[in-house]
């Protein structure tokens, strides 16, 4: 049997980690393609909605990137999101469920590098969980 | 600081020495109209009412043994536009406390509402109270026994019934208001406790409604903190067996699988005051051949498909600020617990912003505000 491939889904800001993602790719670094990105303005942006689609629907992991804490374009957006994705954490913490399937990371625009590692060691990681069960809860 | 004054009782009435406070309050024109619980004609449940007439007071059941709707609801309703005259709200803790939470979310104007908390033991579901009313087990039978229950602090429902979950396990029994009537460990048939905050202090004793005297019955704390402890208890262990049986995501879906997507959890929360609910909007419409490709990705999928969602995302929004009214437990058509994990999710979500809902109305709401340096939940340390 094919080894198991985890699918991510990655929420990147436009300023850093996007940018950062690019930077990746310009300055050819290797990273695992288990990973498909929505590109948003700012990590403010994402709503606990879109994390746990994506998880429901058949992601195994998400991943969601921002600016470093004082950085942020918008000024305090990811600080923001830092506490959604707290809140969204410990909720489902309390249900049981394993929260280290969702990743929160700053990755400045410059750091390229991290970006692929960070790819690369949630990839390993995941692998290692192994499939997202919430994904086959068919009476989800 | 807030005054202390008490109201005499005369032949064991209790509620007409109450009543009698309040219409004093209202022919002196502290405030202009009350809001307060009282007896439908058919006695067999008690509403909320605006009074304007004095006299229309007569009637009014201060102890309201249920709660058929969050009054907080209510006060949004009347004071979110235009409410140009003072307004008295006779409200059990919850009821405040959600209020308080609402006026966070700019759901509610304050300006001209005053609190008239009372002290409360409990309430019913508004279908049991009913039953109790045929039997004969309801109305001044009850809130006589009510009343003894807490002068001692010993609380128990009539044979064969129970009070609201939510209740059980509420560790709020006594309000923080702008009148505070108390009646924990009180006797009830001889006096009333009442404590004026400084917004109505100076109004009352300068229109000699009341006298202010330091006293309060010796074994009131006590009382108070004998009924919390045993709330606390009561809620621990609700909060232990909930935790046992929901160990994992599947766990909870069988714990859950009789939910209906009603969504009156959603509807009867004082919380959830959006006008209009993400779930109610296209976000979850999809092409029909997207249902076909989860479906084909799971074998198979449960129609509608947002069981699962829908409580967790409900939680992210209210969960922070759920006050543990148990209004959601009793709009349940399957009787689903959901009362005890939205405040069980919520006390583990609540400490770690050290917030306590509803408390004080100065403080941020978690989701509103943030702090530079907290929270590392940076994943992937490299």
């Amino acid at each position: 049997m094919a080894e198991f491939e985890p699918r991510i889904v990655a929420f990147l800001c436009h300023w850093c980690t996007y940018t950062g993602a690019d930077l990746a790719g310009t300055t050819r670094q290797q990273y695992p393609p288990n990973i498909r990105v929505i590109h948003l303005m700012c990590s403010g942006a994402v709503d606990s909605i879109y994390v746990l689609k994506a998880l429901i629907d058949g992601a195994d992991g998400v991943l969601i990137g921002g600016c470093h804490p004082g950085d942020c374009h918008y000024q305090t957006g990811n600080f923001k999101a830092r506490r959604r994705v707290a809140i969204l954490k410990g909720i489902l913490q309390q249900m049981g469920y394993t929260d280290e399937r969702i990743w929160l990371k700053w990755i400045s625009a410059s750091e390229g590098k991290l970006f692929a590692d960070t790819v690369t060691k949630m990839v390993d990681e995941l692998k290692k969980m192994g499939p997202n069960p919430m994904k086959q809860l068919w009476n989800a | 600081m807030a005054k202390k004054a008490a109201a005499k009782v005369v032949d064991g009435k209790t509620d007409e020495a109450i009543i009698g406070f309040l219409k004093s309050l209202l022919k002196e024109g502290v405030v202009e109209a009350i809001l307060a619980p009282k007896s439908l004609p058919s006695q067999d449940g008690v509403v909320q009412a605006l009074i304007r007439d004095p006299e229309m007071l007569t009637g009014m059941c201060a102890l309201s043994p249920t709660m058929p709707v969050q009054s907080a609801r209510v006060i949004s309703n009347l004071s979110v536009k235009n409410l140009g005259k003072k307004v008295g709200a006779v409200l059990k803790a919850c009821e405040i406390r959600a209020a308080v939470e609402l006026a966070k979310f700019l759901q509610i104007k304050l300006d001209n509402v005053c609190f008239i908390g009372i002290d409360c033991p409990g309430t019913f579901e508004v279908a049991d109270y009913a039953k109790m009313v045929q039997e004969g087990k309801g109305g001044g039978a009850l809130t006589k026994e009510l009343l003894k229950g807490m002068e001692k602090g010993e609380l128990s429902p009539p044979a064969g019934y129970a009070f609201r979950t939510a209740c059980q396990m509420c560790e709020y029994p006594v309000p923080q208001a702008d009148l505070h009537l108390k009646l924990f460990g009180y006797k009830a048939d001889q006096e009333v406790g009442i404590e004026v905050g400084d917004r109505l202090e100076k109004e009352i004793e300068g229109k000699g409604i009341l006298s202010f005297s330091e006293s309060e019955p010796a074994l009131r704390s006590e009382v108070v903190n004998k009924v919390i402890a045993e709330r606390i208890k009561k809620r621990d262990a609700l909060f232990q067996e909930f935790r046992g049986i929901v160990k994992d995501l599947r766990a909870f879906l069988d714990r859950f699988s009789t939910c209906v997507r009603c969504h009156n959890c959603m509807v009867a929360c004082p919380i959830c005051y959006c006008k209009e609910c993400v779930f109610k909007t296209a976000v979850f419409e999809h092409d029909g051949d997207q249902f076909l490709r989860w479906a084909d990705r799971k074998g198979e999928i449960r129609m509608p498909t947002d069981t699962l969602i829908f409580h967790l995302i409900r939680m992210s929004h209210m969960v922070t600020s759920c006050i543990g009214c148990g209004l959601c437990d009793s709009a349940c058509p399957s009787r689903l617990p959901v009362a005890t994990l939205f405040r069980s999710v919520g006390d583990k979500i609540q400490k770690m912003f050290n917030y306590f809902p509803g408390k004080d109305i100065k403080e941020v709401p978690p989701v509103a505000t943030f702090k530079e340096d907290e929270l590392k939940i940076e994943s992937g340390a490299l």
